[in-house]
């Protein structure tokens, strides 16, 4: 086990160098700079910039240099210093901001993990052992609607409900009382209050699909003979359950955690952009807007590295689930 | 001999989208103390769902009794078990603990992500909680060691997928002794398996069946098998028994033409093989109805309207040999 979790750790660095690759062409794609971005942006506002000038801040932030070097120069600070670069809008370095906003991130996104999780397992688990009753329906009829139904339009829905009903905004992440305040007990309630919704709708998002996945697959492992074994030895029914069909059926789920990460976090950029909350979301789509390109890939290859652990974590949990996985093929 | 277990008039449909499949109908034998019981027929006879019905797996719905009982008499108790609900104590406690079985599919009848010890030991230790870890583990090990699996501490860590089926259908009856059972039910246990491995699971079962002094009910679609290990034989056709009594008497003497059939169609060392003579056709849909003898599309001897229109009766000569034919009125 461990000498496979170290081989694949290995795999993750050229898989983390053709990421960076791809991040940064992508986001160096458009034409122009953040350069550009600054100047035509100081000229809207009325000041007038002359060519020279304009040329002496794109020499000043190292534009004129060729792509390639440009690229070297974002990885070489990354590598050997743990430097992701410098934001331009923001005006202060890259990891700053991240580190800022990125344990919201993670966080957001585990809750709206465990939430899907903690939801559609018991009601698939119901549905299919109550396959076609009226509880069945009821949930295939939310989860094909939830499944259909884009997230920052529910975002939207919630929003407005919200403050229509119960005259309260969810906008945001702080009451406006809080915003300035020193941290306190009351402003954690404040945080956590604000956050309640944006996890359950970023959850929501995933829960369709693991009622019909979790639905689906025990229904097939309920008609398995090793069930009948266990129903002929006496067990009572939902230990018998719980045992044996319902941790078979659950391993597809446990090994598409690393697909449901990503899905999670692209929700979770809508979701927090529709609803103010200040996460790494609305800060990857402000800097791409405005061309800052190393805020921009670093946030794209930080999101990239996480989906990575996950699919990893989640090859490993299916290998410790089920013994038919086994190391020496693994490690062949 | 002591009656052990009494299935009365036992009909079961199983209600499904496409329509009804009356799969036992008026199903009646016994079972006695320390005897094998030999049941045999085609597939879709009914011979799974009867012992099925018996441990009470069937899934219901789509199954449902729709008449008939099946009571269990051992010793001092006398348990109706088709009244008793599915998973009710009373009858969960019948389940392994007195009547255990052994099935087709050693691998699939073992779930792949349970070590073989844990699936074993599992019954035990929920019909016999007074039992210590330890006294559970020398149990197990003990009965593996039995049914000749050759280092039984290493074979109890592992997971089924490991071993061969010959070791699966062993363990799988190991698994099925642990609880010391008054009826061991067989469904089919050498389907799956080699021939040399049948021969050497047959032997097996044999001598534990002494050792133990249980009752077993053998299932089988193999006469040359059944006749081999049966004091009793039931035949059964279309969910009915059509023939029932003690073992040589229905092979010396059948008096169903359907016993007759599967008789003439095992191959003979002394007779070369164009003398086989298979049964022609196939059994009939499991949807259709039949108002006259079930056999009567395939039967050789059959009278004509008689047989087509009025289900036959059941007789019994007085050797206990049982009949239900036409032919036999």
């Amino acid at each position: 086990m461990l000498t496979y979790t170290i081989k694949r750790l290995f795999q993750l660095i050229p898989i983390l160098f053709v990421i960076s690759v791809v991040a940064y062409a992508i986001i160096e794609l458009p034409p122009g700079d953040f350069a550009d971005f600054y100047i035509s942006s100081l000229r809207a506002t009325g000041v007038t910039v002359l060519e020279d000038e304009a040329l002496r801040i794109k020499e000043q932030y190292g534009f004129n240099a060729p792509v390639v070097e440009r690229y070297w120069r974002w990885l070489e600070n990354i590598i050997f210093h743990g430097n992701f670069g410098y934001s331009f809008e923001y005006q202060k370095p890259v990891n700053e901001i991240i580190a800022e906003k990125l344990p919201l991130s993670i966080g957001l996104t585990f809750g709206a993990l465990i939430i899907s999780w903690a939801l559609a397992i018991p009601i698939g688990i119901y549905s299919a052992i109550h396959q076609y009753s009226k509880f069945d329906y009821f949930f295939t009829f939310i989860g094909f609607l939830g499944l259909a139904t884009p997230p920052f339009l529910m975002a939207l829905i919630f929003a407005w409900l919200f403050l229509k009903f119960f005259d309260y905004s969810v906008l945001g992440l702080y009451s406006p009382e809080y915003v300035t305040a020193p941290w306190s007990f009351d402003k954690f309630i404040d945080l956590c209050k604000h956050l309640i919704l944006p996890v359950i709708l970023i959850g929501l998002q995933g829960t369709g699909t693991i009622i019909r996945v979790m639905r689906g697959n025990l229904l097939d492992e309920l008609k398995k003979p090793y069930v009948i074994t266990a129903k002929a030895k006496g067990l009572k029914f939902r230990d018998l359950l719980l045992k044996y069909p319902v941790r078979m059926a659950i391993n597809p789920i446990i090994s598409t955690i690393g697909w449901l990460l990503p899905a999670l976090i692209a929700g979770e950029i809508l979701i927090s952009i529709v609803l103010g909350i200040q996460t790494l979301g609305p800060v990857l789509l402000r800097s791409v807007l405005s061309q800052d390109m190393w805020l921009a890939a670093s946030i794209v290859m930080i999101l990239s590295l996480l989906t990575i652990i996950g699919s990893l974590i989640s090859d490993l949990l299916l290998v410790w689930l089920d013994p038919r996985i086994r190391f020496e093929r693994l490690s062949k | 001999m002591q009656r052990i277990l009494e299935v009365k008039d036992l009909s079961i449909n199983f209600y499904l989208r496409e329509g009804v499949v009356h799969a036992l109908t008026d199903v009646n034998f016994e079972v006695f103390e320390n005897e094998t019981l030999g049941v045999i027929g085609e597939s879709g006879s009914g011979k799974s769902v009867t012992v099925q019905s018996i441990l009470g797996i069937l899934s219901q719905p789509p199954a449902k009794i729709v008449s008939g009982s099946i009571r269990f008499e051992p010793e001092s108790r006398n348990l109706e078990l088709n009244l008793l609900p599915t998973y009710g104590d009373t009858y969960r406690n019948v389940r392994w603990n007195d009547i255990s079985m052994i099935f087709q599919e050693p691998m699939s009848s073992f779930s792949p992500l349970h070590s073989i010890g844990d699936q074993i030991s599992e019954a035990l230790t929920l019909h016999r909680p007074e039992l210590s870890e330890t006294d559970v583990l020398s149990v197990c090990l003990g009965l593996l060691e039995k049914v000749g699996i050759p280092s039984p501490a290493m074979f109890f860590k592992r997971y089924p997928h490991e071993f061969s089926g010959g070791m699966r259908q062993r363990a799988m009856i190991a698994m099925a002794l642990v609880c010391n059972p008054k009826i061991l039910i067989a469904d089919e246990p050498t389907t799956a398996l080699d021939v040399t491995i049948e021969a050497q699971i047959l032997e097996l079962l044999e001598s534990i069946k002494s050792e133990f002094n249980m009752s077993m009910i053998y299932i089988s679609h193999d006469l040359a098998v059944i006749g081999e290990i049966s004091d009793r034989i039931l035949v059964m056709y279309l969910g009915r028994v059509v023939e029932s009594g003690v073992a040589d008497e229905v092979i010396d003497n059948p008096l169903h033409p359907y016993t007759r059939a599967l008789l003439k169609s095992i191959p003979k060392i002394d007779q070369p093989i164009e003398s086989l003579d298979p049964i022609e056709g196939s059994i009939p849909s499991p949807f259709e109805v039949h108002t006259g003898c079930p056999f009567y599309s395939r039967c050789t001897e059959r009278l004509g309207e008689i047989c087509l229109r009025q289900k036959p009766a059941h007789k019994t000569y007085n050797n206990g040999h049982k009949v239900s034919c036409h032919l036999h009125a």
